[in-house]
């Protein structure tokens, strides 16, 4: 048996190495475009472009989609107005790939003579694209990437439009420790550093409230949950925090209901999607509460009329799309860049110059970014699924429920 | 220069586990409370593992070939049996009763194994047979099957699914299935609820491992089936036409994926274009279990599989749910290399 296992393993060795490799190859030959714009004089160039690097069709493109439509609006509303230095928007896939995404980056800078990038989406790509843009002296905000050490490199090109993974943690907990009143809170997370962060933060916060707490996880590539559900069930809790992405969130919502597991259900910025409600159902979803650093367009529109017409403009541009999950970040970081343009700065060098002392109203928070590059604004808002659809609550501080 | 790793102490060792020593009671009181919804879930589980798994150990056990891209075979029957819903269930139309929901579920396993079957021969009409029929190694089929499982994977992913379900570059994402069979208890067994879909998965699941049992051991195609597997020149000579043997094992294997494929959207409730990779590894790892080539070693396997890991969630914790399972295979392998009923299709028969 043994000669036959290692076989196999040389070949799905070579079938791995195989997929890699195409995968680099492909963000590799992307067309090289020749433009005259990054010649870097006094003179202001006629236009300039900015790229956006994210998973725009692999498994996670629903929330890096959003974020480059947001960002796509603002640019096209910009350029409707015909200044005196257009802004060309070029978007590149990296399928989430964080070897990929540096591919991608480096090409933009060598054929598309980018000046600035939204971006990268995720907190793995980002790692790797850090470094690049770092040395190109090229300027980026990330509308996405959360994880908490990517501030911590002393990068001086590198910002964000989101508050980090710490800053959500304890004000999902503050709000939960608040609003909701549980004896027993069971947490459950996809093992991933961003759900396990989130689940034991909310788990700390709930334990010092005095409630008796309990924990399981499970991989995210699973697709059945009873071990942790059959835990729950046991337990009996009144809350439970799930630490994770909507593709596994709404089975596993669904799965606890179908067990009996009556508490409240509550989960982060990576389950609030609509698919989430189509994953639990909307009768199970009905109630679940979301928290995130993010401020979600459609659900503040009844709040906010910002909000409400750039839900209009987006869903009228996109088809009918909703903005999702960072559609108003993508929006916020691409506004940053024009700021920057209209103030005159067309260089990358100018345009980071300008981004570290942009003070300014955004969309979704008072942008105004700090020397490490993280966003100054920390407000964690809450959401809650009513009637099928997500509708925010508030900010985590005040926010009660009715 | 290197720094010598402080000195490995025993005492350090037991120092650490120990705090995990006391909660191990607090584990086994776990396990022991969640003992029977445990066992009733790993069973249903084990079930549609088994059915998968009978697709690859067929296919091993005529040709010699893991057939990667059978966890392919499996997603496209999930993928049928969600185009019969969509297309007959209003996503708002609440459950299905009596004669309609009989007739919904036969529609879906037939579309399903349809689906399945038919992919599965069409495979191996296009990516093996050439291969078998200009005589190259079997290494050769295996990359082969790699390789027609990755593209089947994309090929979903791009064109089929958003085609079949007008989701235009949104073929990654999960679909969802309405809620068409309203869940109820119908008996429980210490305390544990056994569901209707709980029984209707199970008792799906036996009813096709008996009739292709049946098939194997008492038709004049099973027994073809067996003759090749045994010795495919001999077979040759004694008139057997291999190419349809094999052709019939892809269908038959292809067909069992469907029904499994329907049964794991009627538990699950959901589907996306890479849902058979997991279930596929876990179902070639129940195959290998069992005795790859070997029937009735696939369903043990299955069933074994399901409630070790379930067993081994409860008592570790989800997170090492996979880790109990692998080290089982490890310990069932290492006393017993060729899985617990043995290697090949004709062996377990009696």
């Amino acid at each position: 048996m043994r000669p036959r296992i290692a076989r196999f393993g040389g070949a799905l060795a070579v079938g791995t190495a195989l997929t890699l490799g195409l995968a680099a190859c492909g963000g590799g030959s992307d067309t090289p475009k020749q433009d005259a714009t990054g010649g870097g004089d006094a003179a202001a160039p006629a236009s300039i472009t900015v790229g956006f690097v994210g998973d725009l069709a692999g498994d996670n493109a629903a929330i890096v989609i959003p974020p480059r439509n947001g960002a796509q609006l603002a640019f096209d509303e910009y350029n409707a107005k015909n200044p005196k230095v257009k802004i060309e928007f070029k978007a590149y896939d990296s399928k989430g790939d964080a070897s990929t995404a540096a591919n991608l980056v480096k090409t933009a800078i060598q054929n598309d003579k980018i000046s600035a990038l939204i971006g990268p989406a995720f907190s793995g790509e980002s790692q790797q694209v850090q470094p690049i843009l770092e040395e190109a002296k090229i300027p980026s905000v990330s509308p996405s990437a959360t994880r908490t050490d990517l501030a911590s490199k002393g990068a001086k090109y590198w910002h964000r439009i989101v508050a980090n993974d710490d800053v959500q943690g304890p004000g999902a907990a503050e709000f939960a420790g608040r609003a909701i009143t549980a004896k027993k809170v069971f947490v459950i997370d996809d093992k991933s550093a961003y759900g396990q962060g989130l689940a034991q933060a909310v788990a700390k916060t709930m334990g010092e409230k005095g409630a008796e707490v309990q924990a399981d996880s499970f991989e995210a590539t699973e697709t059945d949950f009873s071990a942790a559900v059959n835990k729950a069930a046991a337990f009996k809790p009144d809350f439970v925090f799930f630490g994770g992405y909507y593709a596994q969130g709404g089975p596993l919502l669904k799965q606890l209901r179908d067990k009996g597991v009556t508490g409240r259900f509550m989960s982060g910025d990576g389950s609030l999607h609509t698919k989430f409600i189509e994953g639990a159902g909307a009768q199970q979803a009905e109630g679940t509460l979301f928290s995130c650093p993010c401020k979600i367009a459609y659900a503040f529109a009844a709040k906010d009329e910002k909000a409400k017409t750039f839900t209009e403009t987006f869903k009228t541009k996109f088809q009918g799309q909703l903005p999702e999950i960072y559609a108003t970040e993508g929006y916020d970081a691409a506004s940053t860049i024009i700021k920057a343009v209209e103030a005159g700065n067309t260089t990358p060098e100018k345009i980071n110059e300008f981004i570290a002392t942009a003070d300014f109203e955004g969309l979704g928070k008072h942008v105004k970014y700090n020397p490490n590059g993280e966003i100054a604004d920390t407000n964690v808002y809450i959401y809650q699924v009513k009637n099928g659809t997500v509708e925010a609550v508030g900010n985590s501080k005040d926010a009660t429920l009715g | 220069m290197l720094r010598r790793p402080a000195p490995f102490r025993l005492a350090d060792l037991f120092a650490s586990l120990l705090p995990k020593a006391i909660t191990v009671t607090e584990q086994f009181n776990n396990l022991i409370a969640q003992f029977w919804p445990t066992t009733v879930d790993g069973v249903v589980k084990g079930a549609i593992y088994a059915l998968i798994a009978l697709g690859y150990t067929m296919v091993y056990g005529v040709l010699r070939l893991i057939n990667f891209a059978h966890s392919e075979i499996f997603m496209t029957g999930s993928i049928g049996a969600l185009v019969v819903v969509t297309t007959l269930v209003a996503p708002t139309a609440g459950p299905v009763t009596g004669l309609g929901l009989v007739g919904l579920l036969l529609l879906m396993a037939v579309v399903s194994m349809a689906a399945s079957g038919g992919m599965a021969v069409l495979l191996e009409q296009i990516a093996y047979r050439p291969l078998r029929k200009h005589g190259s190694s079997r290494l050769a089929a295996l990359i082969s099957a790699i390789g027609a499982s990755l593209f089947l994977m994309e090929f979903f992913a791009l064109v089929v699914i958003p085609w079949l379900f007008d989701r235009g570059g949104q073929g990654r994402n999960q679909i969802a299935m309405a809620r068409f069979l309203e869940r109820e208890e119908v008996f429980t067994i210490f305390g544990a609820s056994v569901s209707n879909n709980d029984l209707l998965i199970l008792a799906a699941a036996l009813l096709m491992m008996f009739l292709l049992d049946q098939l194997v051991n008492r038709t004049k195609i099973g027994r073809g089936i067996r003759a090749t597997a045994m010795d495919p020149q001999t077979a040759v000579l004694m008139g057997v036409n291999i190419d349809r043997i094999v052709r019939i094992t892809f269908l038959v294997g292809g067909a069992m994926a469907g029904i499994a494929g329907m049964l794991f959207l009627l538990k699950y409730e959901n589907t996306r274009y890479n849902i058979g990779f997991i279930l596929g590894i876990k179902a070639f790892t129940a195959a290998v279990l069992g005795g790859i080539g070997n029937i009735r070693g696939a369903l043990v396997g299955g069933f074994v599989l399901g409630l070790v890991e379930n067993y081994g969630g409860a008592f570790f914790g989800g997170q090492w749910l996979n880790v109990v399972a692998f080290v089982v295979l490890v310990l069932v392998l290492m006393f017993r290399p060729t899985g617990i009923l043995g290697e090949s299709i004709q062996q377990a028969r009696a």
